[in-house]
């Protein structure tokens, strides 16, 4: 998995394609249409959840319209315009050989490619097949399990080819992804916060539900962006916005899973497989998580 | 009570190119009664912001005595830098400063002077070294020594000729990784020091460029017997603010961006090269 | 009229205090229940305050409890101090507008809005004391804080019952209000002895005539602090502050501490003089207008200790070193005082209750076995 939206790491290649971007969106804000940046929608294995929030832009949407060109959204429009695109938004997950071929011809046609929720970012909710038996699973749910063609795992799009930027939270925040177009169209590298929810619970005055109510609430190593919505309405943060910082974890470094998923036993008096449910979730595969969760198996 | 926080747009009246992804952009500000009122000491540094995107601090390079002019050179290093390199003659910035404390161009009044830099540390010693030599008399000798990577990262190049043509100075350039065209020293910055004659009583130096160049240099010149509160060094931390309230520029005890750029060595020592200061 | 400095005013005319008030035009703040704590909030009468509510903090842990007495003031505290109030979490500082040739830009003051605060304790007015310091008598003053600030009516409320995380005795801040109060208030059974400590609250007692308080009254009252203080458990040792902490910066306590931090900068978050902000920059889709805030940082973040391309502090370990480091001892040198003011807010909403004091105390405690220079070692670099 790539590092994410965090760092103000340079990158000379994406600088060159984001000030192409920025080009051809000054020139379509002074009434060249034609030069307006491209962009297309794709969905893998997901809900299109992460496809709503786009549509929920609601004001916003017709400003995004006008600033790109919707080349290819299928859940919007039957318009279908061939790449390439200056922009790809990727929903979903890789769950099926043909998709693990389609995210190649996608980024081919893509400069710059988001991965948009919990699902391209991290595999989502259905890679908590990556620690089951997917063919017991068919034999189960499927009247005819022979028409099922699917891989045995759910994976991140950046297992398969590279991710420019990252969204996360299952659905995604739109002014998370509104930010990330504006800077982009502006020739901006993107950079959203790596920090944990946290911060933006207490900015917004909440009682912590941990503390004040013994909730397992994961906010502490949740990468921050929704807006604290969960704890603001009492309940536990369950990382639908994945891990603070890297995704991939060394040591000593946030976020400290192991802390806090031995104060849920310790002092929570959660018994082992409920901490390994609560690091298994949305983001279960997000690696932070997953070493988490896996760490409790043995326990 | 004057808003510390307001951004006063400026222009970009010239850009020069002045090494790989680096420019110099000299800045007028837009508002009459802002730049006839604006006044800076060499070695301060000003927060340039591009709209949209935000602010860095960057220090200014040109000559206090031409306040109206505001040049700074600024290498694209992160989102806001490598933003600010895409602009173009007449678009705008913005300024909040000058802030923080500049070289301390009295105190060295009657001395020696070694200028020690490295990379882009040039960039806030030119107004100093502009500011001595319009006083040549006042000074002592200079000999200013500059250390680069490649021969490529050399700036001001046609500075230092010209510092190095000037009465009593003296001016020593080296490069690791130099190319054949490269005329001066191949090796460290430090190697530096041995060949320049130092009269330790009556030296000052002023240093600015990475903290390991501090780290490895100034014990060299105490050798040669300059007491640490003769050495003034440069240096860098995250800036948000620019007037010592967001926390982030902190050095152990000091806010570098209001206590600092510029910091007397003896002060700082104790927290230089120390892990997660 | 002589002006009044001290009176009293039993518990069921408390509402005389509020009425006073409101007639001056200040919104009412006080604590309210909510979601299982106390949170500042507006309120309109005496039953909105916490009657008969009690917490009970302790490190990584907070309740309340309902006790069934008519008691006032009886929650020490909630999440919150006095910092919201004049340092918002976020505060939008400038708009900035393209124009023809390039943009312009406006700040954006709050308006000035009269609050009086009901129940403010003696560490979060040294907590504002401090704020007040470093926003308004450094050498850049905030107007933004300083509006906010300058509307702030603060009734203080004498701490009679300790929590186990309270350690203010030892920090010299508490239990009992000093100075940066307009009002101070003892709740001695069913009366509220009530203390001037500004002309504004001077003013405001005079006009309520209340009934002269016996000498009695005002020693039981004194009697009750002093109780407070003495049955403090936890204590922090600042004698030998900053040096000592300084000389700590290899503790092998550092990573002892680091494997139980998350870094979430909740304790920072609730530190009534935590002060680090970042900037924000919100452009529109259009890109016409954008603005220019500040929010409430942490020096927990990554983003923190950034510098072009490296992070001077990339370890859970390095940015708990610098949170004490800072708090305890660097502070003095900066401000003359400690950062600390003993409220025990980052012990009790530390997620898994990392607890401050024990930490300097294991921190101290080894050190004195070592090298006592007086200038710290020079580590190695990273």
């Amino acid at each position: 998995m790539s590092q994410g939206i965090g760092l103000d790491i340079r990158n000379p290649q994406l600088e060159t394609i984001i000030g192409e971007i920025r080009r051809m969106s000054r020139l379509a804000s002074n009434g060249l249409e034609s030069q307006r940046p491209r962009l297309g929608v794709f969905k893998f294995a997901s809900c299109d959840g992460c496809q709503l929030s786009i549509l929920n832009l609601e004001d916003e949407l017709l400003a995004l319209g006008q600033a790109l060109d919707i080349a290819y959204f299928p859940e919007a429009s039957s318009t279908i315009d061939s790449g390439p695109y200056e922009l790809a938004l990727v929903e979903g997950s890789i769950t099926t050989e043909e998709d693990a071929h389609r995210i190649r011809f996608v980024r081919e046609q893509a400069k710059v490619l988001i991965t948009i929720g919990a699902c391209a970012t991290a595999g989502g909710i259905q890679a908590l097949r990556n620690w089951g038996d997917v063919e017991s699973f068919k034999q189960v749910v499927y009247p005819s399990p022979h028409y099922i063609q699917s891989l045995k795992t759910s994976t991140p799009i950046a297992e398969h080819v590279h991710v420019d930027f990252e969204l996360w939270g299952c659905p995604i925040d739109k002014g998370q992804l509104l930010r990330v177009i504006t800077d982009l169209l502006a020739g901006v590298q993107p950079r959203l916060p790596v920090e944990s929810v946290c911060l933006e619970c207490k900015r917004r005055g909440n009682v912590c539900v941990m503390v004040a109510k013994g909730l397992a609430c994961l906010g502490p190593v949740t990468r921050a962006g929704c807006g604290a919505i969960c704890p603001s309405m009492g309940r536990d943060c369950y990382g639908c916005f994945g891990p603070t910082e890297g995704t991939r974890k060394g040591p000593g470094l946030p976020p400290n899973t192991a802390s806090l998923a031995n104060h849920f036993h310790d002092g929570l008096h959660l018994i082992p497989v409920e901490v390994l449910r609560r690091f298994r979730g949305i983001n279960g595969y997000a690696v932070p998580f997953r070493e988490e969760s896996n760490a409790w198996e043995q326990r | 009570m004057i808003n510390p926080y307001l951004i006063h747009p400026a222009t970009i009246m010239e850009k020069i190119r002045e090494a790989d992804s680096i420019h110099t952009y000299r800045l007028r500000l837009n508002d009459e009664e802002t730049r006839r009122n604006f006044r800076f000491a060499a070695g301060q540094f000003n927060m340039v912001y591009l709209f949209g995107v935000g602010e860095v601090a960057i220090s200014i390079v040109s000559d206090p005595e031409e306040p109206e002019r505001l040049d700074h050179t600024i290498r694209s290093v992160g989102r806001v830098t490598s933003a600010i390199a895409q602009l173009q003659l007449g678009e705008t910035l913005g300024i909040r400063g000058p802030f923080g404390q500049g070289w301390p161009l009295e105190a060295v009044r009657g001395h020696d002077v070694v200028i020690v830099t490295g990379g882009l540390g040039c960039a806030p010693v030119v107004g100093a070294i502009d500011y001595m030599f319009r006083r040549r008399r006042h000074y002592g000798s200079v000999k200013i020594i500059h250390g680069v990577k490649t021969s490529r990262d050399l700036l001001f190049h046609e500075r230092f000729e010209a510092w190095g043509k000037q009465p009593d100075t003296e001016v020593l350039l080296a490069s690791t990784r130099p190319d054949e065209t490269w005329r001066y020293h191949v090796g460290v910055v430090t190697d530096l020091f041995e060949r320049v004659t130092l009269d330790p009583a009556k030296t000052m130096v002023l240093m600015c460029g990475p903290e390991i160049m501090m780290r490895l240099g100034v014990p060299i010149l105490m050798r040669r017997g300059i007491p640490a509160t003769a050495i003034y060094v440069s240096l860098e931390r995250h800036m948000e603010c620019g007037i010592g309230l967001c926390g982030h520029c902190q050095m152990g005890p000091y806010f570098l961006c209001k206590d600092g750029p510029v910091m007397r060595y003896d002060l700082v020592e104790p927290w230089l090269g120390r892990g997660g200061v | 009229m002589a002006r009044e400095t001290c009176g009293i005013l039993s518990r069921t005319n408390f509402h005389r205090l509020l009425d006073a008030l409101s007639a001056k035009g200040y919104r009412l703040v006080g604590p309210m229940v909510h979601d299982g704590a106390v949170v500042w909030d507006t309120i309109q009468r005496v039953s909105d305050l916490p009657i008969g509510w009690r917490d009970h903090q302790e490190p990584g842990r907070y309740r309340l409890e309902q006790t069934g007495s008519q008691e006032i003031f009886g929650v020490v505290h909630g999440p919150q101090s006095l910092k919201p109030f004049a340092f918002t979490p976020r505060e939008p500082l400038v708009q900035i507008e393209r124009s023809k040739d390039g943009f312009t830009t406006r700040s954006t003051l709050p308006s000035s809005e009269k609050v009086a605060i009901i129940g403010a304790r003696a560490c979060d007015l040294a907590g504002l004391g401090i704020q007040d310091q470093i926003f308004l008598q450094g050498e850049y003053q905030d107007p933004y804080y300083a509006t906010r600030r300058g509307g702030l009516f603060i009734i203080a409320v004498n701490c009679t019952r300790a929590l186990q995380t309270c350690f203010c005795a030892s920090m010299d801040t508490g239990p009992c209000a000093k100075n940066g109060f307009d009002l101070a208030l003892t709740e001695v059974d069913d009366q509220l002895l009530i203390e001037a400590g500004s002309e504004a609250g001077s003013d405001l007692l005079s006009a309520l005539s209340l009934s002269p308080a016996s000498q009695g009254l005002t020693r039981q009252a004194a009697a009750l602090g002093d109780a407070c203080a003495q049955s403090q458990v936890r204590r922090l040792d600042r004698t030998r502050l900053p040096q000592a902490l300084y000389e700590a910066h290899e503790h092998p306590r550092w990573d002892d501490v680091a494997a139980r931090c998350l870094a979430c900068a909740n304790c920072t978050m609730v530190c009534p003089t935590c002060f680090c902000h970042k900037v924000e920059e919100t452009p529109d889709l259009t890109r016409q207008n954008s603005e220019h805030s500040r929010l409430w940082d942490s020096c927990f973040t990554q983003e923190h200790g950034y510098i072009h391309g490296k992070n001077i502090r990339p370890t859970i370990k390095d940015r708990y070193r610098m949170w004490v480091t800072h708090k305890l001892a660097s502070w003095i040198d900066q401000f003359g005082t400690s950062g600390c003011v003993g409220c025990g807010r980052c012990i009790t909403w530390c997620p898994v209750g990392i607890d401050l004091t024990e930490e300097v105390s294991a921190l101290l405690k080894s050190s004195e076995q070592r090298s006592t220079s007086s200038r710290p070692q020079e580590a190695p670099g990273r």
